[in-house]
């Protein structure tokens, strides 16, 4: 069989998702889209530009400031035949609608056989003080819900393939996009790509240990791991993905291999995907392992606003870097001193955030 | 109603009677075997409220959509929702309309249009909506009865659907069923004592309407013309019904003893009853009436017994199948 070369190009993650947007409305030419904001001269950090003059303002529309009732909207209308994407600025504004999701979308095709396809965007913020309200990683409660599924892509690629396998997926699915992300570059297929929800990522290999990252989390430790292949430690970095379902044959098999486990969370601490993840592979692959799994995680403390309290707050490759040596019993002042730097300024990921949000 | 039937309004009197008696029939009927301990999940009986679903399937169409409560027996039945389903749902059966997953609060029978209820106050109204947004989508010319009680006025979730509905001229109608009561609290400790629910509802831009929920001509009239005027595309509908609940929140039997309200508020609520007024007034119009009447009273007698014996005989789903159909 003759292989044929893809057709590329190089695109952002924000344009990513808008190429995902696009190629799942020609698909379906009854999908809708909508979201506080999607219309309007930003378009959603340009996720949903042009998407209202291509397809139509009947199915691509902003919306009243009501969350709750909205989200009820699209489970009727997937009931009615109609698959919808739901975008908010914010997973922290989507709180007010957990009712419709976790008691109705949830639950519909367990208690009636009737499939609920939607996909929910939530965009989680990070730095420039966004604060106790704007920024949190609650990826952890929707994973907690049989029903739902909850993705959360940390490239371009898998953010295209990620999303359009989300909104073609018969069941409600949560897809979590971090601001962080929204400007990094990869290169993304033209065609409908899809990533199988469910599927973890090998973006590293090494017989040392087994970090699995997700979201922005899985660029700082792709930061670390790169750093530490310097010195002849090579770690097995797992992007997670997918968070319901798991890829648990993934991550055992690499834990099976390295014998070391370290999860990090962008979630508070307590209740933390990562916890669950440490519990399953200490359970079942006990014997397995050379040393106490690890977490990092985000502290049990609500992200303060102010630009001096975040210093040293946040996850970044240069802790992932003295986790990974005190679990492996490194004491070498070389890589430790030499260890990436938190960004400077620490609350933006890079010269292309001039705030406000 | 006070008015003499004539031959047509006799005709459609009969219809809305016999809707009504046969609701009345199958909630007394589980009133009457609850104790037997085999209906084992909560069950809110809707005696008392039959004139209000009765009068709305009058107008409507087999295919147009309808949600509701966890109070939504009548709804159900009303809109043509399967008997033998819905005591087999309420039995835990697999033969139940959610294969016993939902239990009473939990109906559905899809091929009426009758697309569910959900358990939590104010919690389907958005998703009649929904509803009603792929209606208008598609062009199909259905619209969309949300069911709800006065408690659902309460809830934000309202007020956010009924604002959308109105923006996007969706064709829903929002049936409002005022019983005075959420579960044991009045009206009067929730609601201010003036207020009129559907003249608050109209300052949202939404046409209104109110009626006598237990007069079950003039709610058909009512009724009638909101699902008109909706089919038409002029945008959504709000009716307000008064109506009494004359049995317990959530159970079998009446519930004088815990005195939230007086005997007298009752015996006052259960004298307005829809179907006493109307076989009232059935029988004015033609006394020889009475023999249809007693007629329908067999065949509803008999297809009750069918259900619940269809119901009873019915295995239960199988324990292994407990994780099966969490995801589509």
């Amino acid at each position: 069989m003759h292989e044929i070369q893809e057709r590329t190009r190089e695109l952002t993650y924000g344009e990513a998702i808008n190429d995902a947007l696009s190629t799942a409305m020609a698909l379906d030419p009854l999908m809708i889209c909508y979201g506080l904001g999607i219309s309007d001269p930003k378009a959603i950090f340009g996720t949903t530009k042009n998407l209202a003059d291509t397809y139509g303002s009947h199915r691509v529309f902003d919306m009243p400031t009501s969350e709750n009732a909205m989200t009820g909207v699209s489970i009727g209308a997937a009931i009615g035949g109609i698959r919808s994407v739901v975008t908010h600025q914010r997973l922290d504004f989507f709180l007010l609608a957990m009712d419709q999701l976790v008691n109705s979308a949830a639950k519909w095709h367990y208690t009636y056989g009737v499939s609920v396809p939607i996909t929910i965007r939530l965009i989680i913020g990070r730095g420039w003080g966004q604060g106790p309200t704007h920024s949190q990683n609650l990826h952890s409660w929707f994973a907690h819900i049989p029903g739902l599924k909850v993705v959360m892509p940390s490239t371009p690629l898998d953010a295209k393939g990620l999303l359009l396998a989300s909104i073609f997926d018969p069941n409600p699915v949560i897809f979590l996009e971090h601001r962080w992300l929204h400007n990094s570059k990869g290169t993304v297929p033209v065609k409908d790509y899809r990533t199988a929800l469910g599927s973890a990522n090998v973006i590293n290999s090494g017989n040392d240990i087994t970090i699995v990252g997700m979201s922005y989390l899985t660029v700082e430790a792709r930061r670390a791991v790169d750093y530490l292949a310097s010195f002849n430690i090579l770690c097995d970095l797992i992007d997670l993905r997918s968070l319901k379902p798991i890829d648990w044959v993934l991550i055992q098999n690499s834990v099976k291999k390295t014998g070391r486990l370290l999860v990090l969370d962008s979630g508070f601490t307590t209740g933390s995907l990562a916890g669950e993840i440490i519990a399953k592979m200490s359970m079942e692959s006990f014997c397995y392992l050379k040393s106490a799994p690890a977490r990092l995680a985000m502290p049990d403390v609500p992200e303060p606003a102010s630009f001096g309290l975040t210093k040293g707050f946040y996850i970044g490759a240069g802790k992932i870097v003295s986790q990974v040596c005190k679990m492996l019993d490194i004491i070498d002042e070389d890589i430790l001193c030499g260890s990436p730097e938190e960004h400077v300024p620490h609350d933006v990921p890079g010269e292309w955030f001039k705030g406000p949000f | 109603m006070r008015d003499a039937l004539n031959a047509e309004s006799t005709a459609l009197m009969l219809r809305l009677w016999k809707s009504m008696y046969r609701i009345r029939a199958v909630e007394e009927r589980i009133a009457e075997r609850y104790a037997e301990g085999k209906m084992r999940c909560p069950t809110h009986l809707s005696i008392g409220q039959e004139a209000v679903p009765s009068a709305l399937a009058e107008n409507v169409r087999g295919d147009d959509f309808a949600v509701s409560t966890h109070r939504g027996h009548a709804h159900y039945l009303a809109k043509g929702g399967c008997l033998n389903s819905m005591i087999s749902e309420l039995y835990g059966k697999a033969t139940g309309c959610c294969g016993g997953r939902g239990g009473s609060m939990h109906l559905a029978d899809t091929s009426v249009g009758f697309m569910g209820t959900t358990a939590i106050v104010g919690n389907s109204i958005p998703l009649g909506v929904g509803l009603a947004l792929s209606a208008q989508l598609k062009g199909t010319n259905q619209i969309c009865c949300v069911y709800l009680g006065d408690g659902a006025i309460e809830e934000g979730v309202f007020y956010e659907s009924v604002n959308f509905s109105v923006v996007r001229r969706l064709p829903v109608i929002f049936i409002c069923e005022n019983n005075r009561y959420s579960v044991y609290s009045p009206l009067a400790i929730r609601q201010p004592p003036e207020r009129e629910i559907f003249k608050m509802v109209a300052a949202m831009g939404i046409r209104v309407d109110s009626c006598d929920g237990n007069d079950v001509l003039a709610s058909c009239r009512v009724a009638a013309n909101a699902v008109h005027v909706v089919r038409g595309g002029e945008g959504p509908y709000f009716l307000e019904f008064s109506t009494y609940r004359w049995r317990e929140h959530c159970g079998p039997d009446f519930d004088n003893h815990l005195n939230y309200r007086s005997a007298e508020e009752v015996a006052a609520g259960m004298e307005t009853d829809p179907l006493a007024r109307a076989e009232l007034s059935l029988l004015r119009a033609d006394s020889e009436l009475q023999r249809v009447l007693a007629n329908h009273r067999d065949c509803v007698r008999h297809e009750i017994n069918r259900a619940f014996d269809f119901a009873e005989d019915s295995p239960f789903p199988d324990p292994l199948s407990v994780g099966v159909g969490i995801y589509a």
